[in-house]
Parts: structure tokens; sequence; C-alpha cells
């Protein structure tokens, strides 16, 4: 029924036993990141669903409530995760060319954004607590629309908002790893594939604030 | 490993188109366009994402598999949007009819 | 002469000795096995509560427990069959072992992260069961708010985290999968070539992946309601309980099907081997799994048919849910073909295969019946739609697992079972079953709504029979676990392929080697090249 085929043997330390090539390990792995990132998109993807109905429901509750964020410090936080992604980026690319400082200095640039970004989240969040605004017995609401439904609008403020935190503290500590590894010299431009798939990762926590923010803190900031 | 190497000048050059977006969806904001404001947002958004996929993600230069799998995620999205909402939004016709 | 002792060459069970090299092992043969424990154990559980159900339900009146705990009871029952027993266990015990091997690899693409799903799951079932043994949860297995985030004074939330956490072990096993078949075929092994087994599993983990993930942000959800009084789902906080009902059933109406098309997969084999013929209509089946897959996540709604769901919505729901029976009927009518002409043998594999198709295909059935809006609204919350599902998931998916364990026992441990008994225990399972299960298709059409501890008198002949099976049932489970235990000490020794069958896992010995193939097999020819003949037996 079959013939047989010699294996070839890769020697690269970092190959595994299981594959036949550090090609087909980093397609392997590639291919099982955008896997697990259309899982996230499903998984996030029930909270839009239910920011999208609700938001049909109550239009001015929605409209006051988002007037109330902190523009400016959405707009920061924005830009902040753009600015990361770009390091991430740069972060990929020195290791596809074998630069190991770059590879350090990007990722410390995009931990560093990273932080910053969950700074201004847990500067945000202590205003929301100091303002009564977190739902639940202590939330008040004095504008014109009815406090239950604006309730419903900071639910999902803070349901969406601190999944996405979590998701980046959880990145924050795959890009420690991966400086670490970055400054044991283990990437090289034969085997980078961890960094590539963490930045990965990393876009896609990006992205998941690209729609937060317009939804969040845009609505209704006209008049 | 065959990755495709993106010049860092592209990097840039998407980076800089980002933030322009960005500042751009802001200032919109205070535009008032009605139910525009939403569209034009969930546009620019999807602009933004398209951008961050592509070329930070590196799908333009991936395989089709990836693509195929990028995209099913975004299909099953649709599919869970689309028919919740046509229950959604067909409640109450049937009182609308009487 | 004495016999000289022969050494037993190197298996991937004497490979390495003691508990840590089976608990930290990265062989998907160990990992299944491991699997093969936990899933039997919760099987065992899950049916300790089905066993209380029923002897409540043998009289009339609520007499055995209180209604607090029959609630209990049931969605104990529920939850532990679904999470821990039906969804993880063709996947992760028979998937596990055999999906390398059947496409020529070594190994899953992530061994780790196989391990790291069984450690997983027990960590969502520790969870869960120290929810259900520390008072329990009163909610069924469905959760619906605002009971369950707003009123009921049961582990809800527990019971919530534990599920959640399971979740991960199911989409990491799915995720597996699909890197594995995509990346790590063998040479030659073109996707028409691949065992049905295989084009099930794959599409078993598309919903695993693409579903899972649904429930999981709808239990964080409710557990935000309840935990810190938030109000996604609560009326009197301006949300709407009926979301919860969609965002829960985009997850777990597919969930039947990653339950069903694993028993699918193992139906293609145990057909083909046991009637010595291809699989008839091979790319019919094939695309019936991705098919079922696909179509099975659009038709969740039938669940909501009376939760004040949109009438117009309700429609399209269940127009849908018609057209998702059809690829489920192309398999059948296919495995059906396939045996027209076969050299049919009955050993006990064939005959957990042929009941599949017949209560299967009952169980299918009456899912139209359920389908049709009109009809639904007089059967929903009876026991018509108890005896549907149970049909499925024990007449289907659990006789396709006790199938799968008796065909590929031999392989996985060198020995066979003793045959007379599996025949018996088939058979004895076949009878309990439906004697457990067709009254309640009665009973529940005379009215009897599900989720009750007492119903009026008329219905106590039909109870008393369903748990009369049950004890027949139940009986036919523990049969096989006993003489399984057995043959894996003292049973005769099995060669490679002692069923004569094709496929790669019987070119290679029993047990495998760890690493499978000792060089990797070259493909040049389909999943079921029977020839006329039976094969020699090795």
């Amino acid at each position: 029924m079959s013939e047989t085929v010699h294996p070839e043997h890769a020697h690269h330390p970092a190959l595994q036993h299981h594959f036949d090539s550090l090609e087909q390990q980093a397609e392997a792995s590639t291919l099982g990141m955008w896997v697990f990132l259309a899982t996230e998109i499903m998984f996030f993807g029930g909270l839009f669903l239910a920011y999208a109905i609700y938001r049909m429901w109550y239009p001015v509750a929605f409209h006051e409530g988002s007037h109330h964020l902190d523009i400016t410090l959405g707009a920061f936080n924005t830009a902040a995760l753009i600015c990361s992604s770009l390091t991430m980026a740069m972060a990929v690319h020195a290791a596809q060319v074998g630069s190991r400082k770059g590879q350090i200095g990007f990722l410390i640039g995009t931990i560093i954004l990273g932080g910053v970004f969950l700074g201004v989240k847990a500067i945000e969040y202590a205003e929301k607590f100091r303002d009564h605004l977190i739902p639940g017995h202590h939330f008040q609401w004095h504008g014109e629309a009815n406090p239950r439904n604006v309730e419903i609008f900071y639910t999902l403020y803070f349901t969406m908002t601190g999944l996405h935190a979590l998701h980046m503290i959880v990145g924050m500590g795959i890009m420690l790893v991966i400086l670490w590894m970055a400054y044991r010299n283990r990437f090289s431009p034969q085997y980078y594939s961890p960094v590539e798939v963490s930045g990965l990762y990393w876009h896609f926590v990006d992205i998941i604030w690209i729609f937060l923010f317009p939804l969040l803190y845009l609505i209704g900031r006209h008049g | 490993m065959s990755g495709h190497v993106v010049s860092p000048r592209l990097y840039y050059l998407i980076f800089g188109t980002l933030m322009a977006l960005t500042a751009l969806t802001v200032g919109v904001a205070f535009i008032d366009l009605k139910i525009m404001n939403t569209v034009v947002a969930l546009t620019i958004a999807v602009i933004k994402a398209t951008l961050v996929v592509l070329f930070f993600m590196h799908v333009k230069y991936s395989t089709r598999l990836t693509w195929v799998v990028a995209a099913s995620g975004i299909v099953w999205l649709a599919i869970m949007f689309g028919i919740t909402f046509a229950d959604y939004l067909s409640r109450g016709w049937v009182n609308a009819a009487q | 002469m004495e016999p000289v002792a022969v050494a037993a060459p190197p298996n991937y069970i004497n490979a390495e000795e003691g508990i840590f090299s089976w608990l930290l092992t990265r062989d998907h043969k160990r990992i299944a096995l491991l699997y093969l424990f936990s899933v039997t154990f919760f099987f065992l559980m899950g049916g300790l509560f089905a066993l209380g159900i029923r002897l409540e339900l043998l009289t009339p009146a609520g007499d055995l427990v209180q209604a607090d705990t029959y609630n209990r009871m049931f969605t104990a029952h529920g939850v532990i069959m679904i999470f821990f027993f039906l969804i993880p266990s063709i996947p992760a015990v028979l998937g596990n072992f055999l999906v390398p091997i059947m496409i020529g690899a070594k190994d899953l693409a992530f061994p780790r992260i196989n391990r790291l799903s069984w450690y997983i799951d027990l960590l969502g079932a520790a969870f869960t069961l120290f929810a259900v043994v520390t008072g329990g949860v009163d909610t069924g297995w469905t959760f619906y708010p605002p009971y369950s985030t707003v009123s009921s004074h049961s582990n809800v939330l527990t019971a919530a985290v534990g599920v959640f956490i399971t979740g991960f072990s199911s989409i990491l096993t799915g995720f597996n999968f699909i890197v594995t078949v995509h990346r790590m075929r063998a040479p030659g092994m073109t996707w028409f070539r691949l065992p049905l087994f295989i084009w099930s599993m794959y599409a078993t983990s598309l919903i695993m992946v693409l579903g899972t993930p649904v429930v999981a942000i709808t239990l964080v959800m409710a557990f935000v309601d309840r935990a810190f009084g938030f109000g996604f789902f609560d009326p009197s906080r301006g949300g709407d309980p009926v979301l919860f009902q969609h965002l829960f059933w985009f997850y777990s109406h597919p969930a039947v099907y990653i339950m069903v098309l694993p028993g699918m997969a193992v139906m293609s084999e145990l057909i083909a081997a046991f009637a010595r013929k291809n699989i008839f209509g091979y790319s019919f089946v094939a695309f019936s799994s991705l098919a079922i897959a696909i179509l099975g996540f659009l038709v969740w709604g039938h669940h909501l048919f009376v939760s004040s769901q949109s009438v117009y919505a309700g429609m399209i729901f269940s127009i849908l849910s018609f057209f998702v029976a059809i690829p489920s009927a192309v398999k059948v009518f296919n495995w059906t073909a396939t045996l027209y002409k076969g050299s049919i043998s009955w050993d006990a594999p064939m005959l957990y295969a042929l009941g599949f198709i017949g209560l299967f295909t009952i169980g299918g059935l009456t899912g139209l019946f359920l389908a049709t809006l009109a009809v639904d609204v007089h059967v929903h919350d009876t026991y018509f739609v108890v005896a549907h599902f149970h049909y499925i998931m024990v007449g289907g998916t659990t006789l396709a697992y006790l199938g799968g364990l008796h065909y590929w026992f031999p392989k996985m441990f060198g020995k066979m079972y003793p045959e007379g008994w599996a025949r018996f225990a088939a058979l004895v399972t076949f009878v309990g079953f439906n004697l457990t299960f067709f009254p309640q298709f009665i009973v529940g059409y005379m009215g009897m709504p599900r989720r009750y501890y007492a119903y009026v008198d008329e219905f106590q002949v039909w109870n008393v029979l369903s748990t009369a099976g049950a004890t027949i049932l139940g009986a036919g489970y523990l049969i096989p676990m006993v003489y399984f235990v057995w043959a894996f000490k003292y049973g005769k020794d099995a060669g490679p392929n002692p069923w004569g069958a094709k496929g790669l896992e019987w070119t290679i010995p029993s047990p495998p080697p760890t690493s499978n193939f000792e060089e990797t097999p070259v493909i040049t020819e389909g999943a079921y090249a029977y020839t006329e003949g039976r094969l020699e037996v090795v």
C-alpha cells in the first residue's frame, strides 16, 4: 500500500521531533495562531452583538453615556496602541534580518506602550468608580436619559474594555517571554516564528481596540 | 523560513495612515452627520483594521489558507449578527400588521 | 522445552514507566488514554444522576427527593454528560489516538497543547464537580437568566466558571486537529484519500473552534450579571434574557453536531471495515460532514420558538432546520448503500454501527417534527424533546463511541476483547436503550413536561417501562467496562490487523510504537481500497 521515505533531518535545536522541517513547523504555528484568532473574533463578537442590540434599543442613553467618556484619553490610547503595533511589526522585521538589538529595542518599546495603555485605562476606571458609574448597586446617573439604560452602556463599556485589557495583560506577558528569548539570541532569520506569531496576537488586540474606540467613545460627540 | 520581509518604510507608511485615520475619525465625530456618523466611524475602523491585517499581520503575503481562516472568523461573526438581528428587527411586526 | 520469554517490543505503553511519564507525556496516544480514564469517570457520574432521575420518575408523586433536589439532579446529569462526556469522548479519546496515525504523522501539530487540553478539562471539571457536590445547580444545563443570574440560590457562578474553562479544552483540541490535518499529512495523502474519519473530525474541529468561544463569552456575561449585578440579561436593568438564549444556542446547537459528527466519523470506518467495501459515495459523505458543520450554525433559533423570538425569525430557523437534516440523511443513505452486497461480518463493532443507523435515523426524523414550528409549540419542553436528543446522543454518539472502542481496542492495547460477551452487551444495550427512550416519545407526545419530578397518573406505565429500560441499559454499559479491563490483562494477543481492515492504523504494530511509523509512509491509494475477498488476518 505504501512505500517509505526517509524524512529529512534538520538539526536546528528549535525543530520539534514530530515535524519534518522548520518550515513545516513555522507554517503550523502561523496557521495555529490564525485559527486561535478566529476564536477570539467569535469571543469578542458576542459582546459586539450585545452592543449592537442595546445601542439600537437605547440610542439616547448610549449617546449620553458615551459623551461622558474622556475622548482625549481614548484617542491617546488609540494612538499608543497603533504605535505599539508599529514597534511590534518592526520587532518581527528585526528578527527576520537577524538584528538582536532591533528585536530587543522594539520589543521593549511595544511593552512600554502597552503599559502606557493599561495605565491610562486604570486612570479612566478610577474616575468611573469615583463618579459612581460602575454598573451594579452603586450606579448613579444624573443626566436626562433613563439611568437603567445608561447602566447598560456602562456594562458594555466595562466588560468590553475590561476583557480587552485582560488580553493586553496576557499580551504583555507573552512579550516579556519573547523579549527574554530575543535577549538570549534564540531567534534568527531561519527561526523567528514565535516573534511573528506573538505579533499576530498583539495586532489582533490592537484591532479590537480600533473598533472599541469609535463605538464607545465617539457616539454623539456633536451637539 | 520563507517569510516575506516587509520593508520598514512600508510599515512607517501604514503607521502614518493609521494615525491620520484616527485623527479623521475623531474629527468627524464632532460634525453632525446624523445616521452617517456611525457609518463613517465604522468604515474608518474597518479600513484601519484591514491595513493592520494586510500589512502588519502579513496577510497580503500569506497563503490562501491564512486568508480563508481570517475571513471565516468574520463571516461567522456576520452570520451571528445577521440572523440574530432578523429576530430583533422583526419583533413587533405581528402587532404592526394587525 | 521451556518457552523462551520474549520481551515485548517497545510500544507507546511500555516505552516509559512511572506515573509522571504518563502525566507529563507528549504522546497523543497516551493523552488519548488519559482522556479515556477521565471520560469514563464522568460518564459514570452522569449516569448516577440519570439513575436518580429515573428512580424518582417511577412514581407519579414527587416522593423520592424534593423538587429542588430533583432540579439539581437533572442539571448535574445534563452538564456532566454534555460537557464532560459527549463533547470530549470520541474526539479526545479516539480522535487523539487515531488522527495522526490515519494521516501518516508522528503526532499532532502541538503535542504539548494536547496535554494542556486534558489538564484544562480536569480543571474545568474540578470547578463543576465542586459546584455539584457542594449543593449543585438548579437551573438546568441551559442556565437561562434571569433565574440563573438573579434568583437562583445555587452554585451557578462556580459551575459557569467550570464550563467556561472546559470550553478551552475543546477549542484547543479542535485547533490542534485543524492544523494537523492541514499541515501534517504524509506524502501522497491528498484530501480525497483521507479516511472519512478525518473529514468528520475536521468538521467537528471547525465547530469547536468557531462555536465554543460564543458560549464562553455568554458565560462571562452571565457571570458578571450574577456576580456584579450587571444587566446584560436582566430585564429590570434594561437587559434582554432572550439575548442570552441567542448567544447560548449559537454555540449549543452546533455543539450537538460536535457530539454527533465524531460518531459519524467512527461509523464510516466501521461500516467500511465490516462490509469490507469502499464507502459508497465517498465524496458525498466527506462534503456532508462540512455541510453539517456549516448548516449547523444557522439553525439555533429552533430552540427559541416559544421564547418570544419573532415569529418571522422562527420561520427562517424552521426552514433552515429542515435543510440541516439533508446532509445527515445523505450519510445514512450512503452507509446503507455500502452495506448492500458487502461482505458483512457481525462482530460487536458492526452491531453497534447497525444500531447507530437505525436509532440515529429515528432521532433525526423526530428532529424534523421539532423543527416544524407549529408542532414544536405543543411538544416543546416535553419528553418528546428529551427522547429525540437521547436517540441521537445515546442511540447515536454513545453507540458509535462503544463501537469505536471495540474496533480499535486491539490496536490500542494489543489484545482482543471477548467477542461473545461483546455481542451480548451490544444487544443488551440496544434493548435497554429502546425500552428507556421510546416510551418517552409517547409520554412526551401525551404532554408530560420535562424537568418535572411529578406527573399525572396516566403517564406512570410509560415511566416505569423507561426506568426498567434504564436499568438494562446500565447493565449494557457496565459489561464492556468489566471485560475491557479483563482483556487488557488476559485477552488474546492481537496482531497488527485482527479485522483484516484497510487503513494506515492497521499497518503498524498493536500497540503502536511511540513515533507511530518507523519511516514516513507514502500514500498511493484511497482510504478503503478493499478488493474481492477478505484480507488475510495478520
